[in-house]
Protein backbone atom coordinates (compact mmCIF):
# COMPACT_ATOMS: atom_id res chain seq x y z
CA UNK A 1 0.00 0.00 0.00
CA UNK A 2 2.85 2.56 1.02
CA UNK A 3 4.35 1.56 -2.65
CA UNK A 4 0.97 2.53 -4.01
CA UNK A 5 0.94 5.65 -2.87
CA UNK A 6 4.21 6.26 -3.50
CA UNK A 7 3.83 5.85 -7.04
CA UNK A 8 0.70 7.94 -6.74
CA UNK A 9 2.28 10.91 -5.38
CA UNK A 10 5.21 10.37 -8.04
CA UNK A 11 2.56 9.89 -10.89
CA UNK A 12 0.77 12.99 -9.81
CA UNK A 13 3.64 15.20 -8.96
CA UNK A 14 4.77 14.34 -12.68
CA UNK A 15 1.41 15.48 -14.14
CA UNK A 16 1.59 18.75 -11.97
CA UNK A 17 4.81 19.98 -12.97
CA UNK A 18 4.85 19.18 -16.50
CA UNK A 19 1.23 20.86 -16.34
CA UNK A 20 2.96 24.17 -15.38
CA UNK A 21 6.10 23.41 -17.98
CA UNK A 22 3.76 23.85 -20.43
CA UNK A 23 2.32 27.27 -20.02
CA UNK A 24 5.69 28.07 -18.32
CA UNK A 25 8.04 27.08 -21.12
CA UNK A 26 9.57 29.64 -23.93
CA UNK A 27 10.21 26.89 -26.31
CA UNK A 28 6.57 25.73 -27.81
CA UNK A 29 7.90 22.52 -28.99
CA UNK A 30 9.32 22.01 -25.60
CA UNK A 31 5.45 23.14 -24.75
CA UNK A 32 4.29 20.04 -26.36
CA UNK A 33 6.79 17.72 -24.95
CA UNK A 34 5.76 18.82 -21.64
CA UNK A 35 2.07 18.40 -22.74
CA UNK A 36 2.85 14.72 -23.55
CA UNK A 37 4.74 13.84 -20.41
CA UNK A 38 1.35 15.32 -19.15
CA UNK A 39 -1.21 12.95 -20.50
CA UNK A 40 1.00 9.84 -20.11
CA UNK A 41 1.71 10.72 -16.36
CA UNK A 42 -2.55 11.19 -16.30
CA UNK A 43 -3.38 7.39 -18.37
CA UNK A 44 -0.48 6.28 -15.34
CA UNK A 45 -2.77 7.48 -12.68
CA UNK A 46 -5.51 5.86 -14.76
CA UNK A 47 -4.14 2.42 -15.19
CA UNK A 48 -3.45 3.25 -11.14
CA UNK A 49 -6.65 3.38 -10.12
CA UNK A 50 -7.79 0.18 -12.23
CA UNK A 51 -9.45 2.07 -15.00
CA UNK A 52 -6.85 0.30 -17.78
CA UNK A 53 -9.37 1.02 -20.63
CA UNK A 54 -8.93 4.19 -20.18
CA UNK A 55 -5.36 4.54 -19.78
CA UNK A 56 -4.97 3.53 -22.56
CA UNK A 57 -7.31 4.59 -24.57
CA UNK A 58 -5.89 7.94 -23.70
CA UNK A 59 -2.52 7.03 -24.47
CA UNK A 60 -3.29 6.44 -27.88
CA UNK A 61 -5.64 9.02 -28.50
CA UNK A 62 -4.46 11.51 -27.21
CA UNK A 63 -0.48 10.76 -27.28
CA UNK A 64 -0.58 9.06 -30.19
CA UNK A 65 -2.68 11.02 -32.81
CA UNK A 66 -3.56 14.40 -30.74
CA UNK A 67 -0.44 15.34 -29.19
CA UNK A 68 1.51 13.70 -32.56
CA UNK A 69 -0.51 16.88 -34.55
CA UNK A 70 -0.04 19.51 -32.48
CA UNK A 71 3.49 18.71 -32.74
CA UNK A 72 3.08 18.81 -36.65
CA UNK A 73 1.36 22.41 -36.01
CA UNK A 74 4.03 23.66 -33.67
CA UNK A 75 6.77 22.84 -35.46
CA UNK A 76 5.41 24.45 -38.30
CA UNK A 77 5.54 27.62 -36.73
CA UNK A 78 8.84 26.90 -35.03
CA UNK A 79 10.27 27.45 -38.58
CA UNK A 80 9.04 30.78 -38.38
CA UNK A 81 9.84 31.81 -35.47
CA UNK A 82 13.31 31.49 -36.41
CA UNK A 83 13.22 34.33 -38.90
CA UNK A 84 11.41 35.96 -35.53
CA UNK A 85 8.03 36.41 -37.63
CA UNK A 86 5.98 34.73 -34.69
CA UNK A 87 5.56 35.18 -30.45
CA UNK A 88 8.40 38.14 -30.93
CA UNK A 89 9.17 39.51 -27.43
CA UNK A 90 7.91 42.70 -27.67
CA UNK A 91 4.89 44.37 -26.11
CA UNK A 92 1.42 43.62 -28.03
CA UNK A 93 -0.43 46.40 -26.14
CA UNK A 94 -1.82 43.35 -24.16
CA UNK A 95 -5.21 42.51 -26.57
CA UNK A 96 -4.66 38.97 -25.15
CA UNK A 97 -4.95 39.58 -21.81
CA UNK A 98 -8.69 40.16 -21.52
CA UNK A 99 -9.57 37.06 -23.88
CA UNK A 100 -7.21 34.91 -21.90
CA UNK A 101 -8.84 36.41 -18.42
CA UNK A 102 -12.89 35.60 -19.88
CA UNK A 103 -11.43 32.21 -20.72
CA UNK A 104 -9.90 31.24 -17.63
CA UNK A 105 -13.25 32.80 -15.40
CA UNK A 106 -15.12 30.49 -17.82
CA UNK A 107 -13.41 27.72 -16.87
CA UNK A 108 -12.75 28.52 -13.30
CA UNK A 109 -16.99 28.69 -13.66
CA UNK A 110 -17.30 25.45 -14.59
CA UNK A 111 -14.84 23.63 -12.12
CA UNK A 112 -17.24 25.54 -9.60
CA UNK A 113 -20.30 23.39 -11.26
CA UNK A 114 -18.91 20.14 -11.77
CA UNK A 115 -16.85 20.36 -7.99
CA UNK A 116 -19.95 21.83 -6.40
CA UNK A 117 -22.18 19.22 -7.80
CA UNK A 118 -20.67 16.64 -6.61
CA UNK A 119 -20.19 18.06 -3.19
CA UNK A 120 -23.43 18.77 -2.44
CA UNK A 121 -24.96 16.22 -4.43
CA UNK A 122 -22.66 13.21 -3.74
CA UNK A 123 -25.49 10.12 -4.50
CA UNK A 124 -25.45 11.29 -7.88
CA UNK A 125 -23.14 8.52 -9.15
CA UNK A 126 -24.81 5.90 -7.13
CA UNK A 127 -28.07 7.13 -8.61
CA UNK A 128 -27.27 5.83 -12.15
CA UNK A 129 -28.51 2.41 -12.20
CA UNK A 130 -25.15 1.01 -13.55
CA UNK A 131 -23.42 -2.11 -11.17
CA UNK A 132 -20.46 -2.05 -10.92
CA UNK A 133 -18.79 -5.41 -10.33
CA UNK A 134 -15.31 -6.78 -10.21
CA UNK A 135 -16.01 -9.97 -12.09
CA UNK A 136 -16.14 -8.27 -15.33
CA UNK A 137 -12.81 -6.69 -16.86
CA UNK A 138 -13.81 -2.82 -17.27
CA UNK A 139 -13.16 -2.97 -20.86
CA UNK A 140 -16.29 -5.01 -20.85
CA UNK A 141 -18.16 -3.02 -18.29
CA UNK A 142 -17.78 -0.01 -20.41
CA UNK A 143 -18.73 -1.36 -23.64
CA UNK A 144 -21.93 -3.09 -21.65
CA UNK A 145 -23.59 0.62 -20.67
CA UNK A 146 -21.77 2.74 -23.96
CA UNK A 147 -23.42 0.37 -26.49
CA UNK A 148 -26.89 0.11 -24.75
CA UNK A 149 -27.95 2.88 -22.56
CA UNK A 150 -25.79 5.29 -24.17
CA UNK A 151 -26.00 3.97 -27.88
CA UNK A 152 -27.55 7.29 -29.35
CA UNK A 153 -25.26 9.55 -27.57
CA UNK A 154 -22.02 7.87 -28.65
CA UNK A 155 -23.37 7.80 -31.91
CA UNK A 156 -24.45 11.19 -31.86
CA UNK A 157 -20.44 12.01 -30.89
CA UNK A 158 -19.30 10.06 -33.40
CA UNK A 159 -21.67 11.48 -36.05
CA UNK A 160 -20.49 15.11 -34.23
CA UNK A 161 -16.58 14.15 -35.16
CA UNK A 162 -17.23 13.08 -38.93
CA UNK A 163 -19.36 16.36 -39.57
CA UNK A 164 -16.22 18.15 -38.05
CA UNK A 165 -13.40 16.47 -40.34
CA UNK A 166 -15.64 16.17 -43.24
CA UNK A 167 -16.12 20.39 -43.21
CA UNK A 168 -12.39 20.17 -42.36
CA UNK A 169 -11.72 18.78 -45.67
CA UNK A 170 -14.16 20.94 -47.27
CA UNK A 171 -12.65 24.03 -46.30
CA UNK A 172 -9.01 22.82 -46.96
CA UNK A 173 -9.50 21.44 -50.20
CA UNK A 174 -8.64 23.92 -53.24
CA UNK A 175 -8.91 22.46 -56.42
CA UNK A 176 -5.56 23.16 -58.37
CA UNK A 177 -4.78 23.14 -62.16
CA UNK A 178 -2.34 21.37 -63.79
CA UNK A 179 -1.79 18.63 -61.31
CA UNK A 180 -0.67 15.49 -62.97
CA UNK A 181 -2.72 12.59 -61.24
CA UNK A 182 -1.85 8.84 -61.69
CA UNK A 183 -4.99 6.28 -62.90
CA UNK A 184 -3.66 3.01 -62.52
CA UNK A 185 -6.61 1.68 -64.13
CA UNK A 186 -5.27 3.80 -67.33
CA UNK A 187 -1.88 2.85 -67.01
CA UNK A 188 -2.77 -0.76 -66.87
CA UNK A 189 -4.79 -0.62 -69.77
CA UNK A 190 -2.84 1.25 -72.37
CA UNK A 191 -1.90 -1.17 -74.82
CA UNK A 192 1.00 -1.68 -77.84
CA UNK A 193 -1.17 0.03 -80.59
CA UNK A 194 -1.60 3.13 -78.94
CA UNK A 195 1.53 3.27 -77.45
CA UNK A 196 4.29 2.49 -80.18
CA UNK A 197 3.89 3.72 -83.58
CA UNK A 198 6.50 2.15 -86.22
CA UNK A 199 6.84 5.35 -88.70
CA UNK A 200 9.43 4.96 -91.75
CA UNK A 201 11.81 7.48 -91.61
CA UNK A 202 13.91 8.81 -94.74
CA UNK A 203 16.84 8.97 -95.04
CA UNK A 204 18.75 12.48 -94.08
CA UNK A 205 15.37 14.20 -93.35
CA UNK A 206 13.88 12.78 -89.89
CA UNK A 207 10.59 12.29 -88.55
CA UNK A 208 7.98 15.03 -87.53
CA UNK A 209 5.78 13.71 -84.64
CA UNK A 210 2.49 15.58 -84.39
CA UNK A 211 2.40 15.93 -80.21
CA UNK B 1 7.93 -2.91 3.19
CA UNK B 2 10.21 -6.15 2.77
CA UNK B 3 8.15 -8.53 0.62
CA UNK B 4 7.81 -5.27 -1.82
CA UNK B 5 11.78 -5.19 -2.11
CA UNK B 6 11.37 -8.43 -2.68
CA UNK B 7 8.46 -8.40 -5.14
CA UNK B 8 10.65 -5.94 -6.85
CA UNK B 9 14.05 -7.74 -6.96
CA UNK B 10 12.36 -11.04 -8.70
CA UNK B 11 10.32 -8.70 -11.18
CA UNK B 12 13.86 -7.12 -12.24
CA UNK B 13 15.27 -10.46 -12.83
CA UNK B 14 12.39 -11.15 -14.90
CA UNK B 15 12.42 -8.66 -17.39
CA UNK B 16 16.37 -9.00 -17.62
CA UNK B 17 15.79 -12.31 -18.53
CA UNK B 18 13.36 -11.12 -21.25
CA UNK B 19 14.91 -8.18 -22.07
CA UNK B 20 18.76 -9.57 -22.89
CA UNK B 21 17.11 -12.48 -25.11
CA UNK B 22 15.94 -9.96 -27.01
CA UNK B 23 19.33 -7.59 -27.55
CA UNK B 24 20.90 -10.51 -28.68
CA UNK B 25 18.54 -11.44 -30.46
CA UNK B 26 17.88 -8.00 -32.17
CA UNK B 27 21.63 -8.42 -32.93
CA UNK B 28 21.12 -11.67 -34.79
CA UNK B 29 17.88 -10.87 -36.92
CA UNK B 30 20.67 -7.92 -38.45
CA UNK B 31 22.65 -9.91 -39.86
CA UNK B 32 20.24 -12.02 -40.71
CA UNK B 33 18.42 -9.34 -42.73
CA UNK B 34 21.49 -8.64 -44.51
CA UNK B 35 22.16 -12.28 -45.22
CA UNK B 36 18.82 -12.69 -46.71
CA UNK B 37 19.53 -9.59 -48.73
CA UNK B 38 22.76 -10.63 -49.83
CA UNK B 39 21.28 -14.07 -51.11
CA UNK B 40 18.68 -12.41 -53.31
CA UNK B 41 21.21 -10.35 -54.90
CA UNK B 42 23.72 -12.80 -55.36
CA UNK B 43 26.28 -11.79 -52.75
CA UNK B 44 27.88 -13.43 -49.83
CA UNK B 45 26.48 -10.65 -47.07
CA UNK B 46 28.36 -10.37 -43.73
CA UNK B 47 30.21 -13.87 -43.84
CA UNK B 48 34.19 -13.20 -42.26
CA UNK B 49 33.42 -12.46 -38.67
CA UNK B 50 32.97 -15.56 -36.54
CA UNK B 51 31.31 -18.72 -37.98
CA UNK B 52 28.76 -17.73 -40.85
CA UNK B 53 29.70 -14.13 -40.33
CA UNK B 54 27.15 -14.19 -36.87
CA UNK B 55 29.17 -11.71 -35.01
CA UNK B 56 29.04 -9.08 -37.39
CA UNK B 57 26.75 -7.17 -35.52
CA UNK B 58 28.72 -7.34 -32.25
CA UNK B 59 32.14 -6.27 -34.03
CA UNK B 60 29.64 -3.13 -35.36
CA UNK B 61 28.60 -2.38 -32.23
CA UNK B 62 31.98 -2.44 -30.95
CA UNK B 63 33.00 0.02 -33.65
CA UNK B 64 29.42 2.13 -32.46
CA UNK B 65 30.56 2.33 -29.57
CA UNK B 66 34.16 3.83 -30.15
CA UNK B 67 32.87 6.31 -32.49
CA UNK B 68 32.60 9.78 -31.25
CA UNK B 69 29.10 10.73 -30.65
CA UNK B 70 28.85 14.39 -32.48
CA UNK B 71 26.41 16.97 -31.18
CA UNK B 72 25.81 19.27 -33.67
CA UNK B 73 26.55 23.18 -32.07
CA UNK B 74 22.86 24.44 -33.53
CA UNK B 75 21.01 21.79 -32.19
CA UNK B 76 18.25 21.43 -29.49
CA UNK B 77 21.06 19.32 -27.11
CA UNK B 78 18.89 18.11 -24.69
CA UNK B 79 16.01 16.97 -27.05
CA UNK B 80 18.74 15.43 -29.37
CA UNK B 81 20.12 13.04 -26.90
CA UNK B 82 16.60 12.02 -25.87
CA UNK B 83 15.83 10.94 -29.27
CA UNK B 84 17.45 7.37 -29.57
CA UNK B 85 17.18 6.96 -25.86
CA UNK B 86 12.89 7.05 -26.31
CA UNK B 87 13.13 5.47 -29.68
CA UNK B 88 15.22 2.11 -27.91
CA UNK B 89 13.24 2.15 -24.75
CA UNK B 90 9.57 2.06 -26.08
CA UNK B 91 10.46 -0.58 -28.27
CA UNK B 92 12.14 -2.75 -25.56
CA UNK B 93 9.10 -1.76 -22.94
CA UNK B 94 6.40 -3.63 -25.51
CA UNK B 95 7.95 -6.88 -25.15
CA UNK B 96 6.73 -7.21 -21.41
CA UNK B 97 3.09 -8.12 -23.10
CA UNK B 98 4.10 -10.43 -25.33
CA UNK B 99 2.75 -14.22 -24.17
CA UNK B 100 5.74 -16.83 -25.24
CA UNK B 101 3.77 -19.44 -23.52
CA UNK B 102 1.27 -20.62 -21.56
CA UNK B 103 2.00 -18.28 -17.95
CA UNK B 104 4.92 -17.55 -19.90
CA UNK B 105 4.65 -13.80 -19.76
CA UNK B 106 6.15 -11.24 -17.91
CA UNK B 107 2.95 -8.55 -17.75
CA UNK B 108 -0.40 -10.65 -17.85
CA UNK B 109 -2.43 -7.35 -18.47
CA UNK B 110 -6.27 -7.16 -19.56
CA UNK B 111 -5.61 -4.88 -22.58
CA UNK B 112 -2.42 -6.35 -23.51
CA UNK B 113 -3.12 -5.53 -27.36
CA UNK B 114 -4.08 -1.91 -26.86
CA UNK B 115 -0.52 -1.81 -24.96
CA UNK B 116 1.09 -2.92 -27.60
CA UNK B 117 -0.65 -0.59 -29.74
CA UNK B 118 -0.28 2.80 -27.86
CA UNK B 119 3.89 2.00 -27.18
CA UNK B 120 3.50 1.22 -30.83
CA UNK B 121 2.11 4.28 -31.62
CA UNK B 122 4.42 6.27 -28.80
CA UNK B 123 7.38 5.64 -31.12
CA UNK B 124 6.65 8.18 -33.84
CA UNK B 125 8.30 10.48 -31.32
CA UNK B 126 11.59 9.32 -31.71
CA UNK B 127 11.80 9.89 -34.89
CA UNK B 128 9.81 13.39 -34.87
CA UNK B 129 12.54 14.65 -32.07
CA UNK B 130 15.34 13.80 -33.04
CA UNK B 131 14.15 15.32 -36.71
CA UNK B 132 13.30 18.37 -35.16
CA UNK B 133 16.35 18.76 -32.37
CA UNK B 134 18.42 17.90 -35.31
CA UNK B 135 17.90 21.42 -36.49
CA UNK B 136 18.51 20.60 -40.56
CA UNK B 137 16.36 20.29 -43.32
CA UNK B 138 16.61 16.91 -44.21
CA UNK B 139 15.63 14.84 -40.71
CA UNK B 140 12.97 17.96 -40.14
CA UNK B 141 11.76 16.69 -43.68
CA UNK B 142 12.16 13.13 -42.75
CA UNK B 143 10.77 13.52 -39.06
CA UNK B 144 7.68 15.04 -40.83
CA UNK B 145 7.30 12.46 -43.54
CA UNK B 146 7.58 9.77 -40.42
CA UNK B 147 4.97 11.21 -38.39
CA UNK B 148 2.69 11.40 -41.82
CA UNK B 149 3.43 8.20 -42.77
CA UNK B 150 2.87 6.47 -38.88
CA UNK B 151 -0.35 8.33 -38.26
CA UNK B 152 -1.65 7.01 -41.51
CA UNK B 153 -0.94 3.52 -41.15
CA UNK B 154 -1.90 3.48 -37.42
CA UNK B 155 -5.63 3.88 -38.39
CA UNK B 156 -5.54 0.86 -40.77
CA UNK B 157 -3.48 -1.24 -37.94
CA UNK B 158 -5.98 -0.38 -35.09
CA UNK B 159 -8.89 -1.52 -37.35
CA UNK B 160 -7.44 -4.23 -37.99
CA UNK B 161 -6.71 -5.44 -34.66
CA UNK B 162 -11.11 -4.62 -34.58
CA UNK B 163 -11.46 -8.05 -36.59
CA UNK B 164 -9.19 -10.19 -34.37
CA UNK B 165 -10.91 -8.62 -30.95
CA UNK B 166 -14.02 -9.55 -32.58
CA UNK B 167 -12.90 -12.79 -33.08
CA UNK B 168 -11.59 -12.78 -29.44
CA UNK B 169 -13.93 -11.03 -27.13
CA UNK B 170 -10.95 -10.02 -24.82
CA UNK B 171 -7.83 -7.54 -25.65
CA UNK B 172 -5.88 -10.01 -24.05
CA UNK B 173 -3.09 -11.69 -25.50
CA UNK B 174 -2.78 -14.60 -23.64
CA UNK B 175 -7.12 -14.95 -24.96
CA UNK B 176 -5.99 -13.99 -28.31
CA UNK B 177 -3.34 -17.01 -28.77
CA UNK B 178 -5.81 -19.74 -26.53
CA UNK B 179 -9.04 -18.36 -28.99
CA UNK B 180 -6.78 -19.75 -31.98
CA UNK B 181 -6.68 -23.11 -30.55
CA UNK B 182 -9.31 -24.97 -33.41
CA UNK B 183 -8.20 -22.41 -36.27
CA UNK B 184 -5.41 -19.91 -36.63
CA UNK B 185 -7.20 -16.35 -37.28
CA UNK B 186 -4.92 -16.24 -40.58
CA UNK B 187 -7.39 -18.43 -42.50
CA UNK B 188 -10.56 -16.48 -41.46
CA UNK B 189 -8.74 -13.70 -41.65
CA UNK B 190 -6.31 -13.84 -44.91
CA UNK B 191 -6.95 -10.34 -46.38
CA UNK B 192 -6.26 -8.58 -42.61
CA UNK B 193 -3.11 -10.73 -42.53
CA UNK B 194 -1.96 -9.50 -45.77
CA UNK B 195 -2.77 -5.84 -45.02
CA UNK B 196 -1.20 -5.91 -41.42
CA UNK B 197 1.93 -7.29 -43.07
CA UNK B 198 2.24 -4.17 -45.28
CA UNK B 199 0.87 -1.81 -43.03
CA UNK B 200 3.62 -3.15 -40.25
CA UNK B 201 5.82 -2.41 -43.07
CA UNK B 202 4.99 1.17 -43.15
CA UNK B 203 4.67 1.64 -39.52
CA UNK B 204 8.42 0.49 -39.16
CA UNK B 205 9.55 2.55 -42.05
CA UNK B 206 10.73 -0.39 -43.81
CA UNK B 207 11.26 -0.59 -47.67
CA UNK B 208 9.18 -0.44 -49.91
CA UNK B 209 7.95 2.26 -47.60
CA UNK B 210 11.52 3.85 -45.90
CA UNK B 211 10.66 7.17 -47.13
CA UNK B 212 11.56 9.15 -43.67
CA UNK B 213 15.52 7.66 -44.86
CA UNK B 214 15.44 7.61 -48.54
CA UNK B 215 18.94 7.94 -48.92
CA UNK B 216 18.23 9.26 -52.71
CA UNK B 217 16.75 12.54 -51.66
CA UNK B 218 17.03 13.06 -47.87
CA UNK B 219 20.55 11.56 -46.78
CA UNK B 220 19.65 9.17 -44.13
CA UNK B 221 16.18 11.40 -42.84
CA UNK B 222 16.16 11.44 -39.20
CA UNK B 223 19.25 10.17 -38.51
CA UNK B 224 21.79 12.12 -40.57
CA UNK B 225 23.10 14.24 -38.41
CA UNK B 226 23.52 11.38 -35.67
CA UNK B 227 26.46 9.44 -35.37
CA UNK B 228 28.29 6.97 -32.77
CA UNK B 229 26.08 5.04 -30.49
CA UNK B 230 23.06 7.38 -30.71
CA UNK B 231 22.33 6.16 -34.07
CA UNK B 232 23.40 2.91 -33.46
CA UNK B 233 20.57 3.24 -30.44
CA UNK B 234 18.06 4.14 -33.23
CA UNK B 235 19.19 1.40 -35.54
CA UNK B 236 18.83 -1.03 -32.48
CA UNK B 237 15.28 0.34 -31.39
CA UNK B 238 14.06 -0.05 -35.38
CA UNK B 239 14.95 -3.75 -35.38
CA UNK B 240 13.58 -4.24 -32.35
CA UNK B 241 10.42 -2.42 -33.25
CA UNK B 242 10.51 -4.99 -36.45
CA UNK B 243 10.58 -7.82 -34.32
CA UNK B 244 7.77 -6.55 -32.08
CA UNK B 245 5.75 -6.48 -35.28
CA UNK B 246 6.65 -9.73 -36.06
CA UNK B 247 5.69 -10.94 -33.26
CA UNK B 248 2.45 -8.95 -33.25
CA UNK B 249 1.26 -10.56 -36.55
CA UNK B 250 2.41 -14.17 -34.62
CA UNK B 251 0.21 -13.79 -31.90
CA UNK B 252 -2.40 -11.91 -33.88
CA UNK B 253 -3.50 -14.06 -36.91
CA UNK B 254 -0.65 -17.16 -36.32
CA UNK B 255 -1.54 -18.62 -33.27
CA UNK B 256 1.32 -17.30 -30.93
CA UNK B 257 3.12 -20.42 -28.90
CA UNK B 258 0.72 -22.95 -30.46
CA UNK B 259 1.37 -25.46 -32.72
CA UNK B 260 0.30 -25.85 -36.61
CA UNK B 261 -1.17 -29.15 -35.52
CA UNK B 262 -1.93 -30.70 -31.95
CA UNK B 263 -0.15 -34.32 -32.49
CA UNK B 264 2.96 -35.80 -30.90
CA UNK B 265 5.83 -34.94 -33.00
CA UNK B 266 4.69 -30.95 -33.58
CA UNK B 267 3.24 -30.97 -29.68
CA UNK B 268 6.05 -32.09 -28.56
CA UNK B 269 8.42 -28.43 -29.01
CA UNK B 270 7.53 -26.07 -26.47
CA UNK B 271 5.19 -23.08 -27.10
CA UNK B 272 8.58 -20.52 -26.92
CA UNK B 273 9.66 -22.19 -29.75
CA UNK B 274 6.90 -22.24 -32.19
CA UNK B 275 6.52 -17.96 -31.16
CA UNK B 276 10.72 -18.39 -31.87
CA UNK B 277 9.44 -19.76 -35.49
CA UNK B 278 6.83 -17.62 -36.18
CA UNK B 279 8.73 -14.61 -35.78
CA UNK B 280 11.55 -15.98 -37.53
CA UNK B 281 8.97 -16.98 -40.69
CA UNK B 282 7.67 -13.01 -40.93
CA UNK B 283 10.97 -11.15 -40.72
CA UNK B 284 11.92 -13.56 -43.47
CA UNK B 285 9.18 -12.15 -45.03
CA UNK B 286 10.14 -8.61 -43.89
CA UNK B 287 13.47 -9.30 -45.65
CA UNK B 288 12.67 -10.67 -48.88
CA UNK B 289 10.54 -7.46 -48.90
CA UNK B 290 12.97 -5.34 -48.41
CA UNK B 291 15.13 -7.08 -51.15
CA UNK B 292 12.71 -7.37 -54.10
CA UNK B 293 10.38 -4.23 -54.25
CA UNK B 294 11.38 -0.60 -55.29
CA UNK B 295 10.19 2.36 -52.80
CA UNK B 296 7.03 4.20 -53.16
CA UNK B 297 6.40 7.73 -53.97
CA UNK B 298 5.01 9.31 -51.49
CA UNK B 299 1.33 9.85 -52.87
CA UNK B 300 1.02 6.51 -53.36
CA UNK B 301 1.90 5.78 -50.03
CA UNK B 302 -0.43 8.25 -49.39
CA UNK B 303 -3.32 6.49 -50.84
CA UNK B 304 -2.04 2.99 -50.42
CA UNK B 305 -3.09 4.19 -46.55
CA UNK B 306 -6.14 5.86 -46.66
CA UNK B 307 -8.11 5.13 -49.71
CA UNK B 308 -7.65 1.53 -50.26
CA UNK B 309 -6.25 -0.03 -46.89
CA UNK B 310 -8.73 2.00 -44.64
CA UNK B 311 -11.89 1.39 -46.44
CA UNK B 312 -11.32 -1.97 -46.91
CA UNK B 313 -10.36 -3.08 -43.20
CA UNK B 314 -13.62 -0.95 -42.37
CA UNK B 315 -15.73 -3.06 -44.87
CA UNK B 316 -14.18 -6.11 -43.53
CA UNK B 317 -15.33 -5.59 -40.19
CA UNK B 318 -18.68 -4.70 -40.85
CA UNK B 319 -18.55 -8.55 -42.66
CA UNK B 320 -16.96 -9.82 -39.84
CA UNK B 321 -19.34 -8.39 -37.30
CA UNK B 322 -21.85 -9.77 -39.52
CA UNK B 323 -20.89 -13.36 -40.38
CA UNK B 324 -20.46 -13.60 -36.37
CA UNK B 325 -23.62 -12.06 -35.64
CA UNK B 326 -25.78 -14.26 -38.21
CA UNK B 327 -24.27 -17.19 -37.48
CA UNK B 328 -24.68 -16.35 -33.41
CA UNK B 329 -20.47 -17.36 -33.31
CA UNK B 330 -20.33 -13.99 -31.24
CA UNK B 331 -17.40 -14.77 -28.33
CA UNK B 332 -18.56 -13.73 -24.77
CA UNK B 333 -22.28 -14.83 -24.64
Amino acid sequence: MIAHSVFFYIFSLIAIISAVMVTVSKNTVHSVFFLILDFISISCLFIMIGAEFLGMIMLIVYVGAVAVLFLFVVMMLNVAEQKGQWFSSRWDGGTHIPIGLLVSLIIFFELIIVIGGWKYKPDLLNSLSINISNEITNTRSIGNVLYTDYILLFQISGMILLVAMIGAIVLTYRERAGVKRQSYVKQISRERDEGVDLVEAERNKGVKIDA
Amino acid sequence: MNSYFSILFTEVYKILFLLVPVLVSVAMIVWLDRRVWAFVQKRRGPNVVGPFGLFQSLADALKYIFKEIIIPASSNKLVFVLAPVVTMTLALISWAVIPFGEDFVLADINVGILYLFAVSSLGVYGIIMGGWASNSKYPFLGAIRSAAQMVSYEVSIGVIIINVLLCVGSLNLSDIVMAQQNLWFVIPLFPMFVIFFISALAETNRPPFDLPEAEAELVAGYQTEYSGMMYAMFWLGEYANILLMCAMGSVLFLGGWLSPIDTFPFNAIPGPFWLIFKILFLFILFALVKATVPRYRYDQLMKLGWKIFLPFSLFYVVLTSSFLLYFDLLPGK
